[in-house]
């Protein structure tokens, strides 16, 4: 009748996931979903920016003797990491008026010897220990003079070229912060693409079963490459999306200075879409046989619960000790135990504080759940989706 | 052997303690439209279902041309389960050449039967709307041309026509004599029997598992007892008991239905008819495929 032949295993597979991921990529969910993500991911990265770079800054009024006190102030503020911007003010009640305002951090006033500072209701520390440097120096010089000494310039700089040496039994990373940021973005983004797009493939099983085209389905395809074709499509999908995220996310975190460590951001970005992989294929499988248990949306919820509550506990608890400390017992037992490994250990590997060796175990231990899940969730997969109407019993769905 | 034929040979199903099919046999050949008739439960569906292998049978075999069917053999049925099956959120068109491409067609030609078919069941309007926005009536159109867009070879229907409004009955039936016409074993179940009297060259009645009927429209009318209607009217009210082996089952005015007993020749009852004056009707009763329905159904809830 016609030449048409049977589709083969892999070609029906690949029509199962395009199908997917067309669906899923051309509704205005996903573009808005993706748009909106990396908007609050910018707006995060450009907000830190600000806060944390109008921390270091400091706008300072000079007014009658103390202007003579401009550079040596920035100079002195400088050392510490803190930078002052000094305007010369004509008038104390100007000064003290754009204090009041906000336009000035600090007011400083009087002699080099004897300065006053007039502040709004806080005054920077930095700034604060600049000063009193300064006018003890002008003390210092002012004794030394007293004092007769030969050379009291180079007796001042004696002395302020005077530190004390420290030394570290660990020594900080200069970009910790940096990295502790980079970690938790990371882990959040893995925490959410697993879990949207796990549930994704939840519903998208329950749709199939709730609307009965599974029937016209199987009398086609075989049950495994029903389930694999969604994963794999839905996981694309995912995939697609978290690398325009991380992408975009690096550029624009570059480009405003928030990040300096570009190259260990991409190597970490690349890490993250590994476990990415791993982590949804272990909860998408997962998911897709709780979701063939029920015949209904409104059942999807209950099944599934169990698993998203790993995932949010998980989580949860493993944001905390990333935090406090990601190289610790806490952090690193939640890294190597596999449901939760692929959003932990990402953060870790981030962090900086993740060993080869646990980085090797927790892969290990991954994949082998991975093979252990996809057989059982195969298994209740194959059993369950064709029976529509009453929930089936886990007990019967592993026969 | 047959051309084509599709063929269900002592197919057993147990769910449980319950039996759902027992021993079901039949045969639906190249260009026949077959009607599967039944009531709620009786087992069409889950007859249907393991002839798709949507379902396994206990036992017994499903054969396809003489060979017993198989993975391969089945993407060549169209199928049209009870409980109707389509994406909600995907369009008319693209769900269509989805489900071809599935059963082993070509993109191209996917494209070229999903637009022929819609054009044939007068949805080209709709092709780009989503499923879910089309009424019940059009959603079964689309469900048909699910089952016929990938040019199968045997259709498998399960209640095709329920919901529909009349011109839609009138569509679906030319389509499946179409087909049928074509040389593809139909086979469908419904119970609308007066559309299946019409429309099916051979139905089958099912009863709690079995097939208790199973033959041509005509023949299935033809067989059981034999009843006739005699209307004479000079005839006494009594005049039929006088003879033997006939008994009264219905009295409109003169008009008497009258149940013969097995080897009673309906001329002696023209001849005593005839005797008792002038006969203005004297015909040979056949029970319509409803009758024949709740008598079979009927007699299983006496057993």
């Amino acid at each position: 009748m016609t030449s048409a032949s049977t589709t083969t295993p892999r070609r029906a597979v690949w029509l199962v996931a395009r199908r997917e991921i067309i669906m899923r990529v051309r509704t205005k969910g996903f573009v808005i979903g993706t748009a909106a993500i990396i908007v609050v991911l910018a707006g995060y990265l450009l907000l830190q920016n600000t806060l944390f770079g109008g921390a270091e800054r400091s706008t300072v009024g000079l007014s009658g003797q103390a202007t003579a006190v401009a550079e040596p102030l920035k100079q002195a503020a400088q050392q510490l990491g803190h930078e002052v911007e000094t305007r010369d003010v004509p008038s104390q009640q100007l000064g003290r008026q754009q204090v009041a305002d906000g336009e000035l951090d600090a007011l400083v006033s009087g002699a080099p010897a004897a300065l006053k500072v007039l502040a709004d209701d806080d005054l920077d520390a930095d700034l604060r220990n600049s000063l009193n440097g300064l006018a003890q120096q002008q003390v210092l010089a002012a004794k030394l003079a007293e004092a007769e000494v030969e050379d009291p310039a180079g007796v001042l700089n004696q002395v302020n070229a005077t530190e004390v040496q420290v030394s570290y039994l660990n020594p900080p990373e200069p970009d910790r912060g940096q990295r502790l940021v980079m970690g938790l973005v990371l882990a959040f983004l893995l925490y959410m693409s697993v879990a949207t797009y796990g549930m994704q493939v939840a519903t998208g099983v329950v749709e199939e079963k709730s609307s009965r085209i599974v029937e016209i389905l199987l009398a086609t395809l075989r049950p495994w490459q029903l389930l694999l074709g969604k994963v794999l499509g839905l996981g694309v999908v995912g995939l697609i999306q978290l690398t325009v995220i991380g992408v975009v996310g690096l550029a624009v975190a570059s480009a405003t200075g928030a990040l300096t460590i570009s190259g260990v951001a991409a190597g970490a970005l690349g890490w993250g879409i590994g476990w990415y992989l791993l982590g949804y294929f272990l909860y998408a499988t997962l998911f897709a046989a709780a979701a063939s248990l029920v015949s209904r949306q409104e059942e999807t919820q209950q099944v599934t619960a169990p698993m998203l509550m790993i995932l949010v506990i998980g989580f949860v608890a493993g944001l905390n000790m990333l935090v406090q400390d990601s190289a610790g017992a806490g952090a690193t037992v939640l890294s190597l135990i596999p449901l939760l490994s692929p959003i932990m250990m990402p953060g870790r590997i981030a962090m900086g504080t993740a060993p080869v060796w646990q980085i090797g175990l927790a892969l290990v231990l991954t994949v082998a759940t991975i093979v252990l899940v996809t057989w059982l969730a195969g298994r209740i997969y194959r059993n369950a989706v064709l029976h529509t109407g009453s929930r089936v019993k886990l007990r019967d769905a592993l026969r | 052997m047959p051309a084509s034929s599709l063929e269900i040979d002592h197919v057993t199903k147990h769910y449980g303690d319950v039996v759902a099919l027992q021993d079901m046999t039949f045969e639906v050949c190249a260009g026949e439209l077959f009607g599967f008739v039944g009531s709620n439960g009786a087992g069409k569906t889950t007859t249907m279902r393991i002839a798709l292998g949507v379902l396994a049978a206990d036992s017994g075999e499903v054969r396809w041309n003489g060979e017993p069917i198989t993975f391969a053999t089945r993407t060549r049925i169209g199928y049209m389960p009870e409980e109707r099956g389509l994406y909600p959120k995907m369009k008319v068109l693209d769900q269509l050449v989805y489900l071809a491409e599935l059963h082993g067609i070509g993109t191209n030609e996917a494209h070229r039967n999903a637009e022929n078919w819609i054009g044939r069941l007068g949805l080209r309007d709709r092709r780009l709307d989503e499923v879910q926005k089309l009424s019940l009536g059009n959603q079964q159109r689309v469900q048909l041309c699910a089952a016929l867009v990938h040019e199968p070879e045997v259709l498998v229907l399960d209640e095709p026509f329920s919901g529909l409004d009349p011109v839609a009955v009138d569509v679906m039936s030319k389509v499946l004599r179409d087909e049928a016409n074509a040389g593809v074993p139909v086979i469908f179940s419904s119970h609308q029997l007066d559309l299946v009297q019409r429309l099916c060259d051979r139905v089958g009645i099912v009863r709690n598992g079995q097939m208790v009927a199973c033959g041509t429209v005509d023949e299935l009318r033809a067989s059981g007892d034999v009843q006739l209607v005699v209307d004479a009217p000079d005839a006494s009210p009594e005049w039929p008991a006088e003879l033997p082996g006939v008994t009264v089952v219905a009295t409109n005015g003169t008009r008497r239905t009258l149940l013969l007993d097995a080897g009673v020749d309906d001329q002696t009852v023209l001849k005593a008819a005839l005797a008792t004056g002038e006969v203005t009707e004297f015909s040979r009763h056949k029970p319509s495929l409803a009758e024949l329905f709740r008598n079979v159904v009927s007699e299983g809830n006496a057993v």
